[in-house]
């Protein structure tokens, strides 16, 4: 072969210098778990349908996120996400506002009349599911999808469990959680209102039921014995709330002293204020940073005019006026009594002292494990008696309703397993991205989004929702301002960042994979990535 | 830059790509197009800021000229690192000069496709900082002063890496190199004058002349595509981190890039027939000691004992930049 002038030998490509072989450590792309994931009780893959929300494509988030929560309307109102506590963001300048995006896909599920993807075919086994709150819909929907046929029995004339009975309206309106309901409804779930069941065991055999779950909600109120002259101005939480559900709202008076710290306690305080209370004023016998309310809670109901008489209990109860003792706080943060007294004006009194859960309907099972009022269940949520599951409220814990949509998923996936002679597949729990595998350089800064919040006089007179939604624009900015801990969101860092050409982009939703033939292990890629989506790994020869 | 004006797409135009943009707003480097001019397999060093650098600078202007491009080369690492003979790791016409003369091929090269009236296929020429600043720069002054049509890009690690890490005009104060060595009254390179070739190249009142890293690839590409769109003399200037004469770690090319420019210690702008027309502002400030300390070349200046007023000289150096060239953001360019 003729070639040029003072040329020997052809021209080659430096491809055939395997560069690969310099390497000491490799670049693995890996998931993570993203604190948001790890913290939601409802076990919700939140990175992910952020992710798709953050592309515009709300369908698809929300499909995601009922994957593991079929109330996103609900939750975005009612939870008290932790997921923004554990919030990577939270460390760069305010957590993405999780909450709120949730809310808005919720909402936008129910404008659009979204429903949940077919079901699996149909298993031939049936499931009976006690109370249809919270853990009870969560595990019907969860049964139901996996192709069992679902009953609900509940007691009462609507659905909804404490969140309807618990919950005031202005902070969930009634609508919307109708409408999460019927989509649990509509998609082959049994609900049998007004049906209270008493004997377990006889209906699960008259009806062929294979297996029970029991959700049942902590719906009596704890009573402390009160020295009282008119014992018919005591009233309890519980019974407040629940009447506000029917058409005979509860009189209360213009002066209500409610006696509790807890987020039921706030609920009450803020419902006699709506009522036309003048003064609606919470007794709680330890300080603020003791109370178990959660602080935004408090701080709506500062807002709407609520009082507080802090470091307090009631002694006993006149005709129009209750004795209140003042406490200290011992070294062990203990209230203590000081033996002063005072005397307020009260024209009622309101228990909100913890609740307990009703288990006369367990009385027949004797191999259910009771202690301390909640029923003792496995790590499946079984109970004592094979065949029966149990969630929510009745098995303690932390009592909310994203708590109780968890219990009732895990219930469901346990069944499910119980059902096929099984036990559940549990995949492996993917390592914590913790902030400092981001490199946060990379993020735009973005300050959170705040939702807008009724003007206050509305919210001392009607029971309007407080909070507002996002709308589209600003729910979007709120999802774009993930930063997708742990996992790649194919902003194409490491394809640019390798001094080697060795990361392979697939294409768009595919993402990279590294060509080790010629990666020399730099760790570039790893250093660079935002989401800290790639591990360095030692060589092993 | 101009073309950082996505405000808020989860990490805007910061990474290298990003799928809520358009597809005209992404980087060359994000697209599966992209020429990889310089290809795999080179033998640079893990983690080379000039490689890095290279291949950015190349392709965009492949995609600018729509790949009509030849490049000039000066020796030095990019050349010996990428083409032993008779292998090589150019995907672009590519023509290996001396250390010094770059600019003059170019020109050549130029002048030859216009002498053929292929006025469709345009030339760069590249080289080191040793080769442009110390060696080449005669041939460089003299490319400017006749205006002919070559863009240089000069990738600056600021020092002979090539040869075994030796001081060159564009070493800064304190450097320990081979040839400045870390002992001593006043260990390192000394406080001189400094040799900024930006600044001379502006002298020369060129079309074109820029600054920038390979901490921002999209301010780079912006900057290469649009020296590609004039005619002319054109000089960018790319600061392009070497883990082996910087004694940093590989996976730190591209951070060391970034507080270089961070810390107004290496100014990003550029310049329109001798004027500043735009500087890339800082984002996030951070003081020189954050980039220094990452160096074993500036590890004198930390142990045995911490040099405060020598770290001062080269904080009033980055202070000077920021002032200087308004990298903060405000006052008159």
């Amino acid at each position: 072969m003729r070639r040029p002038y003072a040329i020997t030998l052809d021209v080659g490509s430096s491809l055939a210098n395997l560069t690969g072989s310099w390497r000491s450590e490799r670049p693995v792309y890996v998931d993570r778990l993203p604190p948001c994931n790890s913290a939601c009780p409802a076990g919700e893959n939140i990175q992910q349908w952020l992710f798709h929300a953050e592309e515009g494509n709300y369908q698809a988030a929300w499909r995601v996120l009922v994957r593991d929560n079929p109330l996103a309307a609900i939750m975005g109102r009612v939870c008290y996400h932790p997921c923004e506590s554990a919030c990577n963001r939270g460390l760069l300048d305010e957590s993405v506002g999780i909450n709120a995006v949730e809310r808005f896909l919720g909402d936008e599920a129910n404008r659009q009349g979204w429903q949940f993807d077919p079901i699996a075919a149909d298993s031939g086994r049936r499931v009976m599911v006690v109370g249809s709150g919270p853990a009870g819909l969560s595990a019907a929907y969860h049964l139901r999808r996996r192709g069992h046929g679902v009953v609900i029995f509940e007691a009462e004339s609507t659905a909804g469990g404490m969140m309807r009975f618990g919950i005031p309206q202005y902070r969930l309106p009634r609508s919307v959680l109708d409408s999460d309901v019927q989509r649990i409804v509509d998609m082959g779930v049994e609900l049998r209102l007004g049906q209270r069941v008493d004997d377990i065991e006889a209906t699960m055999q008259q009806e062929k039921f294979d297996a029970c779950f029991l959700g049942v909600g902590s719906q009596i109120g704890k009573r402390a014995y009160i020295p009282a002259g008119d014992a018919r101005r005591i009233t309890d939480a519980v019974a407040v709330l629940h009447q506000m559900e029917g058409e005979n709202k509860p009189l209360l008076g213009r002066r209500v002293v409610v006696y509790g710290g807890g987020n039921t306690a706030i609920d009450v305080a803020r419902t006699a204020r709506r009522l036309g209370a003048e003064e609606s004023i919470v007794v709680y016998r330890r300080t603020r940073e003791k109370m178990p309310a959660h602080s935004h809670e408090l701080n709506e109901a500062l807002e709407e005019g609520v009082k507080v008489k802090w470091l307090s209990t009631i002694a006993a109860a006149g005709d129009e006026t209750i004795t209140v003792e003042k406490m200290q706080l011992d070294e062990s943060g203990n209230p203590q009594p000081t033996g002063e007294f005072e005397t307020m004006q009260a024209d009622s009194v309101v228990l909100a002292l913890g609740q307990d859960v009703d288990l006369d309907l367990l009385a027949r099972l004797p191999e259910l494990n009771i202690e301390r009022g909640v029923v003792q269940v496995d790590a499946l949520q079984m109970t004592g008696r094979r065949g029966i599951f149990a969630g929510g409220d009745m098995v303690g814990g932390e009592r909310t309703v994203t708590v109780a949509v968890g219990h009732g998923k895990k219930a469901a996936r346990a069944i499910d397993a119980y059902l096929r002679d099984s036990t559940p597949a549990q995949a492996a729990k993917h390592e914590l991205a913790t902030f400092d595998r981001l490199n946060t350089w990379y993020y735009s800064d973005a300050p959170k989004t705040i939702r807008p919040v009724l003007d206050i006089i509305r919210r001392q007179s009607t029971f309007d929702e407080v909070v507002g939604s996002l709308d589209e624009a600003t729910a979007l900015y709120e999802a774009r301002r993930c930063m997708s801990c742990g996992n790649c969101f194919e902003c194409d860092t490491c394809y640019g960042v390798c001094p080697d050409n060795a990361v392979i982009k697939l294409g768009p939703g595919k993402g990279f994979e590294f060509n080790y033939d010629y990666c020399k292990g730099c760790g570039l890629c790893a250093a660079e990535c935002p989401c800290g989506a790639i591990r360095m790994e030692p060589e092993v020869d | 830059m101009r073309t950082s004006h996505v405000k808020f797409y989860q990490t805007g135009t910061f990474t290298v790509g990003n799928r809520l943009l358009s597809e005209t707003e992404r980087s060359v480097q994000s697209t599966l197009e992209r020429t990889n001019a310089l290809n795999s397999g080179h033998r640079a060093c893990q983690g080379c800021g000039e490689a890095l650098g290279a291949r950015y600078a190349i392709d965009a202007a492949m995609r600018a000229t729509n790949n009509q491009l030849i490049a000039a080369n000066a020796t030095g690492c990019l050349e010996v690192f990428s083409t032993p003979y008779p292998e090589t790791s150019w995907q672009v016409p590519w023509i290996h000069s001396l250390f010094g003369n770059a600019a003059a091929v170019a020109t050549g090269v130029a002048a030859a496709l216009r002498v053929k009236g292929r006025t469709d296929t345009r030339v760069v020429a590249q080289g080191g900082d040793g080769g442009t600043t110390d060696i080449g720069f005669g041939c460089l002054s003299g490319m400017f002063e006749r205006n002919d049509d070559v863009l240089y890009i000069c990738y600056d690690n600021e020092a002979y890496m090539n040869t075994g890490v030796q001081r060159s005009s564009a070493t800064p104060p304190t450097a320990r190199t081979a040839t400045t060595q870390a002992v001593g009254p006043e260990p390192g390179n000394v406080f001189g004058q400094g040799k900024n070739v930006p600044l001379i190249a502006m002298a020369h009142e060129i079309p074109y002349v820029a600054t920038a890293s390979v901490a921002d690839v999209r301010d780079l590409e912006a900057k290469v595509t649009k020296a590609m769109s004039m005619h002319g003399a054109r000089y960018i200037h790319i600061l392009v981190p070497c883990p082996l004469g910087w004694g940093s770690a590989p996976h730190d090319t591209v951070k060391l890039a970034r507080l270089a420019t961070e810390s107004g210690l290496f100014p990003v702008f550029e310049a329109e027939r001798g004027e500043i027309t735009d500087r890339r502002t800082i984002r996030k400030q951070v003081p020189v000691e954050e980039y220094l300390r990452l160096q074993r070349r500036f590890a004198h200046l930390f142990k045995p004992v911490l040099q405060v007023d020598v770290i001062a000289r080269l904080q009033a150096a980055a202070d000077r930049n920021i002032r200087r060239f308004g990298l903060h953001g405000q006052g008159e360019l």
